[in-house]
């Protein structure tokens, strides 16, 4: 079977723009290890796409390539996003920075890797206002209060320091961070991973309402196929480093064809 | 005259379980069309594969052979190879599915639930809560619940939610997976009145009923279903 075909069962008929993230053939090794082997993504705007594979799948290390923290050894990346849609693996580094910092946002399991835990939480969200130019104290204020408002952080504390604020709470600063410039693409690695599960609820809702909302277009990374069920419209199944099989999710949950999403479904609680 | 709105064709499901070595076959070369304002009562004895064939034309499952043509408002569509972003779409716009089992998100209000789909179809939050908390009150939701989470509701009451969600907004087409199951009296009243104002305005459907006497009014045709193999699949696994 070829890659595409793995990708898509026939071409949309319907839905005729362009996807918004498109990726092919991307190939990495770490040594002698193969983190990910001719692996493709289609993403159509205002889609949900989840990724899920046990631990060493690959999907971290595909999601960083969406970043643009990481490079692959081959492969290809557009954003459907300007009129010039250049392999962006291809870009120079400083330009690849500019491009993820004004249409990329990403919330991490660990806010530490995504937050300055001892800055205030408006500064932490204003960071990434100032990196896209904007300078009036004001308007800094403004929007990251918006964003933090939109995220559904209880603004009375927008000037405590993440390190002072509760798991959840530190979620929605990196969510906070990550849509204040309404990002094209937004990506969550295992966003509630650690939270305790009535946490859980409450971050995923506020997800998909700012999804719904705003209609953003994001790639979940999770090991939990709960979330992914509750926030995805597709999915994809990583194994290896390579994609065994994708669909709706609906559809891969309750009719999965590939043998290890059988097991992977049948050994949910 | 009529539209066709669907036809089905050689349609054919079964199931690999790869950890059982093993095919286990659904159903074998379904065939049937449904036209606009039809409603078709699908029969047979249980495991036969009823609930099967409304997901596999939903495409929760993937069949295995045959055409699902759907004439959507955009053209004419295979749903069995249609691309998944097709399918979603549809699913979004044309085509609806009620089942017995409560689709909800932990921590949303049941009116919240209620009124998601016309939200997502651009209707005014407000609006659409206002119409969600018509819908809850057609279906006998008591006003003190459409704040809470269903996810803590009864069987019953969680089923009346399911079915303002899935009836708020008018489909081109809807698969009824035994909607009155776990219902009291007057809910299943409720349904057949709904169901009777949709067939009126040109929904196709086709479903399978615990009570058919509730809708006995409003079948066009039934279809039997028949046993085509003695093998049974296990139970679905919930996720």
């Amino acid at each position: 079977m070829s890659v595409d075909m793995k990708l898509e069962r026939s071409a949309p008929q319907f839905i005729t723009h362009e996807p918004l993230l498109h990726m092919t053939n991307i190939s990495k090794r770490y040594g002698d290890v193969v983190a990910l082997d001719h692996v493709g993504a289609k993403v159509y705007p205002g889609e949900v796409l989840g990724i899920v594979g046990e631990s060493g799948s690959g999907k971290s290390t595909l999601l960083r390539m969406m970043n643009l923290q990481e490079l692959p050894d081959q492969g290809t990346y557009h954003l459907d996003i300007e009129t010039e849609k250049p392999n962006l693996f291809d870009m120079d580094r400083y330009a690849r920075l500019q491009l993820r910092s004004r249409h990329i946002g990403i919330v991490y399991q660990n806010p530490h890797q995504g937050l300055l835990m001892k800055h205030t939480s408006s500064g932490n969200v204003a960071e990434r206002l100032l990196i896209a130019g904007e300078r009036s104290f004001a308007n800094l204020r403004a929007k990251a209060s918006d964003a933090l408002d939109a995220s559904e952080f209880p603004l009375e504390r927008m000037d405590a320091p993440p390190i002072e604020l509760s798991g959840g709470m530190q979620q929605r600063v990196q969510l906070a961070k990550a849509i204040a410039l309404e990002p094209a693409l937004l990506l969550l690695d295992e966003p509630t991973t650690g939270l305790d599960v009535s946490v859980q609820a409450l971050v995923l809702d506020t997800l998909k309402r700012l999804q719904q909302d705003r209609k953003i277009t994001m790639v979940i990374v999770s090991h939990d196929l709960g979330v992914i069920r509750t926030m995805a419209d597709r999915v994809m199944v990583m194994r290896r480093g390579q994609v065994v099989e994708q669909g709706l999710v609906d559809q891969v949950f309750q009719d999965p064809q590939h043998a290890y999403t059988q097991q992977l479904v049948h050994a949910k609680l | 005259m009529t539209e066709a709105v669907l036809n089905v064709s050689g349609l054919t499901k079964s199931f690999q379980m790869h950890h059982l070595d093993n095919t286990l076959h659904a159903f074998r070369d379904v065939n049937f069309s449904l036209k606009q304002g039809e409603f078709v009562l699908l029969k047979g004895p249980n495991g036969v594969g009823k609930s099967t064939l409304l997901r596999t034309i939903y495409r929760t499952y993937l069949p295995v052979d045959g055409q699902v043509m759907f004439h959507s408002a955009r053209g004419d569509i295979d749903l069995a190879n249609a691309a998944d972003i097709d399918v979603a779409l549809l699913r979004a716009e044309e085509i609806g599915f009620v089942t017995q089992f409560l689709v909800a998100r932990p921590r949303v209000a049941a009116e919240e639930i209620v009124a998601e789909p016309l939200r997502l179809a651009g209707v005014a939050p407000e609006d659409a809560l206002d119409q969600a908390r018509h819908w809850l009150n057609v279906f006998g939701v008591k006003e003190k619940l459409w704040k809470a989470y269903p996810t803590t509701f009864s069987g019953g009451e969680q089923q009346k939610v399911n079915l303002a969600r899935a009836l708020i907004l008018p489909r081109r087409l809807l698969l009824l997976d035994e909607p009155t199951a776990s219902l009291d009296a007057g809910a299943r009243a409720a349904l057949t009145q709904r169901l009777d104002e949709l067939k009126k305005e040109g929904v196709a459907m086709i479903g399978v009923f615990h009570h058919p006497g509730d809708v006995a009014d409003l079948v066009d045709r039934t279809i039997e279903l028949t046993i085509v193999s003695e093998e049974r699949r296990p139970a679905d696994v919930a996720v």
